[in-house]
């Protein structure tokens, strides 16, 4: 029988804002542990939330760029639960009217366009974490306890790992657009539960599912979404049964394994925190944000291909990121040729960067500088090699690219009494290439051109070189 | 008299003035807790050394003419307000060594303003408890009669200031836990509008009703209290951002033409005979100052107390979760893995009460009975607000009974602990509606032990029931007897 997977995915996207969620704490990465805190997000009895206003900015942000409604009077909630990890024994989220609701992203690949719907965005705060194998046994680091996440829950309408990994990335790519997300999936600031069944193709029933937790890799969503369905059809056809529980994903071993543990159905003991006032989000609120988001990819990648007559690959390529996205137009501006610009940014810069590891926002050569040195190809004052070489000098000691073409004396020759000089020489003491060439062998034509540049230390200009060559020889 | 049988303002005088020093004045009540406390049991904790440094202090201050009200003023506080450096224990075995590293903002407002802290007062377990026999430390006794409760559960609290141990206290009051136990020790107990004063760093029992209070001697030092910490706190959502006006300025004494309702629903209850006596005399004073009296009705009365009951201990059995024996407080040594640290640490940790009704509250707030009990009760406790809203249209304040009866012999109560409950049913709906209210005392019962009436107006409206208090207790002087101690 063939089987039909279908899959939800519950995303965690933890918000840059500057201090956490319901105090003034730091929300600094790879602090000493427990230093990033505060009476109250060691949960003190007697300490109270205050709400980061820019959370709910950042919330409304992300609704609005998914398509969502904004709620316009929403809550906190308290979720209660054990755990060393969340000092007040239960987290305060949102159940009942969440800030966002009901949105949608289009994916595209190979099945075509498909819409998978947003079934809510919430606010909440992070738990702390669990350190193990320290001398005597395990400590709790609170560093990220209160660090303020948004969960997006997309509906089941995801149907393979490919269609999960396309809504990811396009969900990664739009928070990291809007800024509210440093995109860190090491550091854990984007990551996702799984919820997983499977059914009879043609079947409308879905079948128990699975959830796969904190998942924190785009390939390792994709394995661990292809073992558990692997995993699902070969119990049911052996005449097992699935059980719903909680499950983590193993990467070592490439397979999903059930949480050690009872897993009773918790009961969350949801009720409004009583600590926290109602959020009223009036319309002027979510206009003056929508009125500040900035670009969103499906835009950028339109108005790349129509307003710089890039070709489509290319509009993708250069919109993965915004910083990406931003340093090609400003580069494009400096050198005052687009698609130049987009060969180079996509070309030797995204090359560098690859090899040495950085970032693009941590380039070591500026827009300005790469739109200098096109400039320079352009009027032909040096040629696609040399400004390779002059790239890597930029790489590697910055600097104005004029000026060092400059000081190097790298500038090319298009002095044809100079060029010349050295053809005459150099057909002189080829006779038998010439007569190889004048005899049809056209293939010669490339030595004499190497020959020539080899003279002139590679700052010959070849176009005049091939034009005198062709004259000289016809 | 005594230096220690004076008002907060009387004191204030003489600070200022220079006939006394904050020292001399903080010796006194230290000495006099020292005598005593021993029967009384309203201290956990004393804070010798630091009130004399703070005594100290005011001295200056007082001395360079840089004073408040409450420069060099002793005063004490609940044990369930943080004091950084002070242990705080809520009365608990499970904070019984608990050091907090902050204070709370009403504290740091009455430090600024120059307050001497004596110590922090008993209280029941996590303020869960009308007698205050549900504390870790033992109960508190009734300066009035040792036999019986100080009622709960600021007991501490109320029977400190009766005992003249302190000049004034702050409780906490969540259903009637600063005003029962002023009436039954006859004290002046305030609970201001919730938002009046800020929560931050009050152990929170039940967050939506939780409200501190004043206890003092009379309504004058009332007034000097709660201006002292009221007003708007940001480390507090709920806290109200309004201003605070000059309380003390309300009290006249002129009362004529004041609208006060009797509600029928507190006068058909099972009132002991002493208190409908004291209810009858309380009435007829205030009509000779000329005020109104309209029968009036708040129609879902009957319901606050279940209501009370089932969203309070929702509450509380959330704010409790925190105290897992992981982080901070009790720790079990009787544990082999994780939950059985947690488990062990709640069960040795908090007393019966505690642990009662962290198991209703737990109970109401399940995915089955969210919907038939929590969401009812909060539809209820609008129909309450409602109640409150339409008398207020109608009269300026509301005059109850504090109490159905007299404060109860120490023990009465653990044999029927639904009994102890029904002394909050007259104070439980002000929590409930948000609204403030007082109670101040209004006679004795015959076996001589205090009695309280309780003013109830609308929210925010503290200088109204301070008016008529004052009015009532300037014409009566019930305020004025004091337990022989």
């Amino acid at each position: 029988m063939n089987y039909q997977p279908v899959i939800g995915l519950e995303v965690h996207v933890q918000l840059n804002t500057q201090s956490k969620i319901f105090c003034g704490c730091s929300t600094r990465f790879g602090a000493e542990p427990n230093h990033n805190t505060c009476p109250g997000c060691l949960a003190l009895p007697g300490t109270l939330p205050v709400l980061n206003r820019q959370v709910v900015d950042f919330a409304i942000m992300a609704g609005l760029a998914t398509n969502c409604t904004i709620t316009p009077n929403t809550f906190f909630a308290r979720k209660s639960y054990f755990y060393p990890d969340l000092p007040k024994g239960y987290q305060i989220s949102q159940l009942d009217d969440p800030i966002c609701a009901d949105g949608w992203l289009d994916i595209e690949g190979e099945w075509g366009l498909k819409r998978i719907g947003i079934t809510r965005i919430h606010m909440e705060e992070d738990a702390g974490k669990l350190v193990h194998g320290m001398g005597g046994g395990s400590g709790v680091d609170l560093n990220r306890a209160g660090m303020a996440l948004l969960e997006v829950v997309s509906e089941p309408d995801i149907r393979s790992a490919a269609e999960a990994v396309a809504y990811l990335k396009q969900l990664y790519q739009i928070v990291t657009y809007l800024g509210i997300c440093d995109g860190n999936m090491e550091e854990g600031s984007f990551r996702c539960d799984a919820n997983i069944s499977v059914m009879p193709e043609g079947s409308s029933t879905f079948g128990t599912r699975a959830e796969i937790k904190n998942i924190n890799s785009f390939k390792f969503v994709r394995q661990a979404i292809e073992y558990e369905i692997g995993r699902q059809v070969d119990l049911i056809e052996d005449g097992g049964k699935v059980l719903q529980e909680t499950r983590l994903f193993d990467p070592a071993k490439v397979i999903t394994r059930a949480m050690r543990g009872k897993e009773t159905a918790h009961d969350y003991r949801y009720f409004p925190d009583p600590d926290l006032v109602p959020i009223v989000i009036s319309a002027d609120w979510v206009n003056r944000i929508e009125k500040n988001l900035p670009e969103l990819p499906d835009k950028k990648r339109q108005r790349f291909i129509t307003y710089y007559a890039l070709p489509e690959y290319d509009a993708d390529v250069l919109t993965a990121s915004r910083d990406l996205a931003a340093y090609f137009e400003e580069t494009a501006a400096f050198a005052n040729n687009p698609k130049a610009a987009a060969n180079w940014v996509m070309g030797e810069v995204s090359r560098a960067l690859n090899d040495s590891g950085l970032y693009i926002s941590q380039c070591p050569v500026t827009p300005k500088a790469l739109g200098e040195l096109i400039r320079l190809i352009d009027s032909g004052t040096i040629s696609g090699t040399i400004a390779k070489k002059v790239f890597d000098q930029l790489w590697t000691d910055g600097g104005n690219p004029a000026e060092i073409v400059e000081k190097q004396g790298l500038a090319q020759v298009s002095d044809t009494k100079a060029i010349e000089e050295v053809i005459d020489s150099l057909l002189a003491a080829s006779p038998e290439q010439v007569a190889e060439y004048r005899s049809g062998k056209e293939k010669v034509f490339g030595f004499f051109v190497g020959q020539v540049m080899k003279a002139m230390k590679g700052k010959a200009n070849p176009a005049v070189v091939n034009d005198l060559l062709k004259g000289k020889l016809a | 008299m005594e230096l220690f049988d004076l008002t907060l303002y009387q004191l204030h005088e003489m600070l200022h003035n220079r006939a006394i020093s904050s020292r001399e004045l903080t010796k006194t009540m230290l000495e006099r807790i020292e005598a005593t406390d021993p029967e009384i049991n309203a201290f956990i904790s004393r804070t010798t050394d630091l009130a004399f440094e703070a005594a100290d202090r005011a001295d200056y201050k007082l001395a360079t003419g840089n004073c408040t009200p409450l420069t060099g003023i002793p005063i004490a506080l609940k044990d369930n307000i943080m004091t950084s450096g002070i242990r705080t224990t809520c009365a608990s075995k499970m904070l019984e060594n608990f050091i907090a590293p902050y204070d709370a903002s009403l504290w740091v407002r009455l430090k600024e303003q120059g307050a001497v802290l004596l110590g922090k007062l008993n209280m029941d377990e996590f303020a869960m408890g009308s007698t205050n026999e549900t504390s870790f430390f033992r109960p508190v006794h009734n300066p009035w009669n040792l036999l019986h409760s100080s009622g709960g559960s600021s007991g501490g609290a109320a029977a400190a200031v009766a005992s003249r141990q302190t000049v004034a206290a702050i409780g906490t009051d969540t259903g009637g836990s600063v005003r029962q136990p002023a009436a039954h020790c006859g004290c002046v107990g305030l609970k201001p509008s919730y938002g009046r004063i800020s929560r931050h760093g009050i152990i929170p029992y039940a967050s939506s009703f939780d409200q501190a209070g004043t206890i003092t001697r009379d309504v004058r030092d009332a007034s000097l209290m709660l201006k002292a910490i009221a007003g708007y706190d940001v480390k507090d959502s709920t806290c109200a951002d309004r201003a605070v006006p000059d309380y003390s300025s309300a009290l006249t004494g002129a009362i004529r033409g004041l609208k006060i309702g009797l509600p029928e629903e507190y006068f058909s209850k099972e009132l002991s005979a002493d208190v409908k006596k004291a209810m009858d005399t309380a009435v007829q004073v205030f009509k000779d100052l000329g005020a109104e009296l309209h029968p009036v009705s708040l129609p879902h009365t009957d319901y606050a107390a279940a209501c009370y009951y089932l969203l309070a201990n929702a509450e509380a059995s959330s704010n409790m979760t925190r105290f897992d024996g992981v982080h901070f407080g009790y720790r079990t040594e009787n544990s082999t893995n994780l939950e059985e640290l947690m488990i062990m640490s709640r069960t040795e940790g908090f007393g019966s009460e505690v642990k009662f009704r962290i198991l209703l509250g737990t109970h109401t707030l399940t995915a089955e009975n969210y919907q038939k009990r929590y969401v009812k009760a909060q539809k209820v406790r609008w129909l309450i607000q409602q109640d409150f809203d339409n008398v207020f249209s109608k009269v300026d304040i509301l005059l109850t009974p504090t109490t159905p009866t007299p404060a109860p012999l120490l023990g009465e109560g653990a044999e029927d602990p639904l009994q102890t409950a029904s002394s909050d049913i007259f104070t439980n709906p002000a929590n409930l509606a948000g609204i403030c209210a007082i109670s101040i005392p209004a006679g004795f019962s015959s076996n001589g032990l205090p009695i309280g009436l309780q003013l109830m107006g609308r929210p925010f409206d503290e200088e109204g029931i301070l008016k008529a208090a004052y009015a009532f207790e300037q014409t009566t002087k019930w305020h004025m007897e004091k337990a022989a101690l």
